[in-house]
């Protein structure tokens, strides 16, 4: 974002903060957050029948005639150019329809990147495939399109390249020499000082001061991406897995040349997306290859194909600096540092969020800068800079706490801010004081001994350490809702929106069912296809509010359409929108039980199957009046082998304050998911990427360690349910939090349980000894 | 060539290089079982064949001449669900549901394999006559099948649930 806009952003951001409440769309809050019927309740997932029976279609297994198989070829060099490519032996294999490279793929226009605009979805901005230059090591080279995937895995493999190898940056270290400060870091300063952090830190009684360093993460949905594509004469259609589905077939559109109508993209199930199942190569490679060969295209990456063309989490090098007063008050909190990025992407990892809204300090000062490698582009993934930016910043209180002899909750509490630290504005809703004594009692934290290496069963050493989560709130603009009511009491609810596991199309009927005052089985979300109304994103943690406002737009407008429609000889006649209510599967007059008609007997007497309401949700004004966010206390328990240096995680507990909670069941399945993706983030996972020559090296499940079965305890969850009053139903996002502080949790534990202070993820048994 | 799958005998030719989990998936329509990895490491594609699991990525088509496959396509009786399904549905032991068919298919027959005695790493008393299936018996036998979704606690509770009262 440029200077300008960023000016322009906080004049918006001043104005709507100054503006009284009521004034604000969606003024009053959602009178579903206060109901206790459907809403929380642990209800089993609508697709889980499908899911269990193996009946669920994923994007490689739609069925199509005359689909035509493709195969890859990656670059092995970072940068520099094919100076020659011999395809002829690929073409000349079995089954092999068509060999696709930079000389014979269509011409196409770079993907508009993502953040540009709204419907910008390009993980990178390079051009695909349109000349013979090399920007990564993994680049796709090469697409052979063949009957069978096994004829066209082996003619990839007959592929002959030469390359001419140019300079490249492939290490961080030489990277960073040249960092640079981006205009912003999501539309937020790169860099934001208030007071004096350097003189604070200089007169503080108490410093902890050192430097965090996090590595590269993949995303590793256990689904591999994929799509199938058909082109059905100047319409294009992709099945794809996909967290993003209008801004795909948007960008999509753009790189064609075709009008965003033209491109259809439909992904109701997705097998796992955490950040990575957004627009990459693939899918444009497909359509390309689809388009020349003149057959639809299955396009299924291989693991090692998702390791080189699908991005992830970059490695970071933080410094948090803490200065502390007698009393554990901050005089002042730094946080800085860097993280490895490319030219042609737009993912600066944000790990310097968190401390800008965590703690009261005298003098606060933060800064991102991004080091540019000649590498994959990287992306986000699951709580994009909290997640690391926690590792460093609760590792840094722990230190603290430490320094100080104050317990680190105790310490916690002694910072606690009355208001937004750096932006000033009030809190929505935070309760992270109550997490934290809740969290406390049922993990037991008072048996724990702040001396470290205090507790030993046998050769195990055994520690306890805690962690604060948090996640912005964020809503995004563009979601717009469909409800369609028909004369059986039966509403589907609509929106092009995603469901990887999330829960979505169960939470929203629910919350639909509820909005409608009609019973949970009456009601349908359909989602996942560009040909229903638009949707969002499904990043953030932000599409259950994106949908929930759209969702209440849409009744606003369906009420007054089933009043007119009721007309004179109904129970209702003469009320306005405002004086009826949803409940007993129609519209009743608010405070009077008598007055009542329901949809079936509105819609007969109106001779009508069916109404429709659509509606666009308002702007997130929400976001800029009040500082919103999801916050966790995080409770682990390791024990660390004193002879290995092995470390299991025995315990963990989770308390959360993220609003009200929507479904009980679901929700309790993705706050576990995110911590035990973040064990994975402290423990046992990496990328581990070849310095010299910019390849990643362990592209592979077998390499690549995600926690398994043995490696993940029972985990405890609990939370508030305080609602928001100013989000839709009250609910805050919940999908990101979970992974956050995880990494800090269980360095602290480990601290706890050994003495040993590891500040460099992941914390592998050969730091332990 | 033919080969039995959930119970019925179908004909087959295809590549000698194709592997069983592409056989089911790419030729004959069955895409229950899932790709996650193709080389063994993740499980998603875990089939039982004469009851015992394996990874159907790593095995040709062609070896199973004759030989009785399940897939989770054949877990279910006459349309009623398994009990473990039901209880991976109770349970919330999934959440995208990709990893899920070879999850069950797994805990299908490690229910299985631990009836016949056969010990695990974590077991402790090797020559005692019963070993209890325990959660950590259910999380070491069940480590080859991954979840990146995280549905670890909900998978090991369904199958307690519908194995606790096994002898
Ligand atoms: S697909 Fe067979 S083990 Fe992963
Ligand atoms: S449910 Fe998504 S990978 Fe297991």
């Amino acid at each position: 974002m440029s200077a300008l806009k960023d000016t322009a952003k906080s004049a918006m951001q001043t104005a709507v903060r100054l503006t009284p409440d009521k004034w604000l769309p969606g003024a009053t809050s959602d009178p579903l957050m206060h109901k206790h019927g459907l809403l929380g309740a642990p209800v089993s997932r609508v697709d889980g029948a499908l899911k269990v029976q193996g009946k669920a279609r994923f994007a490689a297994e739609v069925a199509m005639e005359g689909l035509a198989y493709a195969g890859l070829v990656h670059s092995t060099i970072a940068r520099g150019r094919i100076a020659a490519i011999d395809t002829g032996a690929a073409e000349a294999a079995p089954g092999v329809g068509l060999v696709m490279t930079y000389k014979n793929a269509p011409r196409m226009k770079a993907p508009a990147l993502f953040g540009t605009s709204p419907s910008a979805a390009g993980a990178s901005s390079l051009p695909i495939m349109q000349d013979a230059s090399i920007h990564w090591n993994g680049q796709t080279v090469a697409v052979v399109l063949a009957e069978t995937q096994e004829q066209a895995d082996y003619a990839a493999s007959l592929i002959e390249i030469r390359y001419e190898v140019e300079p490249a940056v492939t290490s961080f270290e030489m990277a960073k020499g040249r960092a640079r400060r981006p205009e912003s870091i999501l539309g937020e300063p790169a860099e934001l000082e208030i007071g004096d952090a350097k003189a604070g830190l200089a007169g503080a009684a108490t410093v902890v001061d050192h430097i965090y360093r996090t590595p590269r993460y993949n995303h590793n949905a256990i689904e591999l991406h994929a799509a199938t594509i058909v082109w059905e004469g100047d319409q294009l259609i992709i099945h794809d897995a996909s967290q993003l589905v209008n801004a795909t077939a948007s960008t999509v559109a753009g790189v064609f040349g075709l009008k965003d109508h033209q491109v259809r993209v439909i992904s109701p199930y997705v097998g796992g997306g955490f950040g990575g199942k957004c627009l990459w190569d693939h899918q444009i490679l497909g359509a390309a290859a689809a388009k020349l060969a003149g057959r639809p295209v299955r396009i299924v990456l291989s693991r090692e194909s998702v390791f080189r063309l699908v991005g992830g989490r970059t490695t970071t090098e933080q410094r948090v600096a803490l200065g502390a007063n007698a009393d554990g008050t901050l005089a002042a909190l730094i946080h800085t540092g860097v993280a490895a990025m490319t030219t042609h992407n737009a993912c600066p990892e944000q790990f310097t969020f968190p401390a800008r809204h965590l703690y009261a300090a005298q003098n606060i000062h933060v800064a991102q800068e991004v080091a540019d490698l000649d590498m994959l582009a990287n992306t986000f993934m699951r709580a994009p800079g909290e997640s690391v930016g926690t590792f460093a910043l609760e590792s840094a209180m722990d230190e603290l706490a430490e320094a100080l002899k104050i317990d680190p909750i105790e310490l916690r509490r002694r910072i606690e801010p009355e208001k937004d630290p750096t932006s000033g504005t009030r809190f929505s809703s935070r309760n992270i004081v109550e997490a934290y004594a809740r969290g406390a009692e049922h993990f037991g934290w008072s048996r724990r001994n702040p001396v470290p290496r205090s507790q030993r069963d046998g050769e195990w050493l055994i520690g306890m350490g805690c962690a604060t989560a948090t996640y912005p709130y964020y809503r995004f603009p563009g979601a717009t809702a469909r409800i369609t009511l028909n004369a059986d009491g039966q509403a589907i609810v609509a929106m092009a929106s995603h469901e990887m596991g999330m829960g979505t199309a169960t939470t929203q009927a629910q919350a639909a069912a509820e909005r409608l005052a009609l019973p949970l089985e009456n009601v349908s979300f359909e989602y996942g296809d560009t040909a229903l109304p638009p949707g969002t994103v499904a990043g953030g943690s932000s599409q259950t509010a994106s949908i929930g406002a759209a969702v209440i737009a849409a009744f606003e407008e369906l009420v007054p359409a089933l009043l007119q429609l009721a007309g004179n000889d109904s129970p209702l006649a003469g009320l306005k929108a405002s004086e009826v209510e949803a409940r007993d599967g129609g519209l009743g007059k608010i405070d009077d039980p008598q007055s009542h008609e329901s949809y079936a007997s509105i819609l007969s007497r109106a001779g009508r199957k069916e109404v429709v309401a659509e509606a666009k949700a308002p702007m997130p004004l929400e976001m800029q009046k009040y500082s919103m966010h999801s916050y966790a206390a995080q409770f682990c328990e390791v024990r660390v082998n004193a002879v290995t240096g092995e470390a299991r995680v025995s315990r963990f507990l989770g308390s959360f304050d993220c609003g009200r909670i929507l479904n009980s069941k679901t929700a309790a399945s993705q706050f576990k998911g995110g911590i035990i993706m973040g064990l994975g983030l402290a423990l046992t996972e990496e990328t581990l990427f070849d310095e010299r020559s910019g390849r990643i090296m362990n592209p592979s499940l077998a390499e690549y360690h995600v926690p398994v079965h043995l490696d993940v305890p029972a985990i405890d969850i609990i939370w508030t349910d305080i609602p928001d009053p100013h989000s839709p139903m009250g609910a805050r996002g919940i999908g990101e939090i979970g992974i956050t502080g995880v990494g800090a949790a269980v360095a602290n534990a480990i601290y706890n349980a050994t003495g040993k202070r590891i500040r460099e993820l992941p914390i592998t048994l050969d730091k332990l000894l | 060539m033919d080969i039995i799958i959930n119970g019925r005998t179908i004909e087959f030719s295809v590549d000698p290089r194709t592997s069983l989990l592409d056989l089911l998936r790419d030729h004959l329509g069955l895409t229950g079982s899932k790709k996650g990895c193709n080389q063994g490491a993740c499980g998603a594609c875990t089939v039982l064949v004469d009851g015992e699991r394996i990874n159907s990525c790593l095995a040709l088509a062609v070896q199973y001449q004759g030989r009785k496959i399940t897939t989770v396509e054949g877990l279910a009786r006459n349309g009623d669900l398994h009990s473990l399904q039901r209880a991976f549905i109770e349970h919330d032991g999934f959440q995208c549901g990709y990893c899920t068919p070879g999850q069950l298919c797994s805990a299908v027959a490690m229910v299985d394999e631990w009836e016949r005695g056969l010990p695990s790493v974590v077991t402790q008393e090797l020559a005692a006559q019963g070993i209890a299936l325990d959660r950590d018996e259910i999380r070491e036998r069940m480590s080859g099948n991954l979840c990146r979704c995280g549905a670890y606690n909900g998978i090991v509770e369904a199958i307690t649930a519908t194995f606790e009262n096994l002898p």
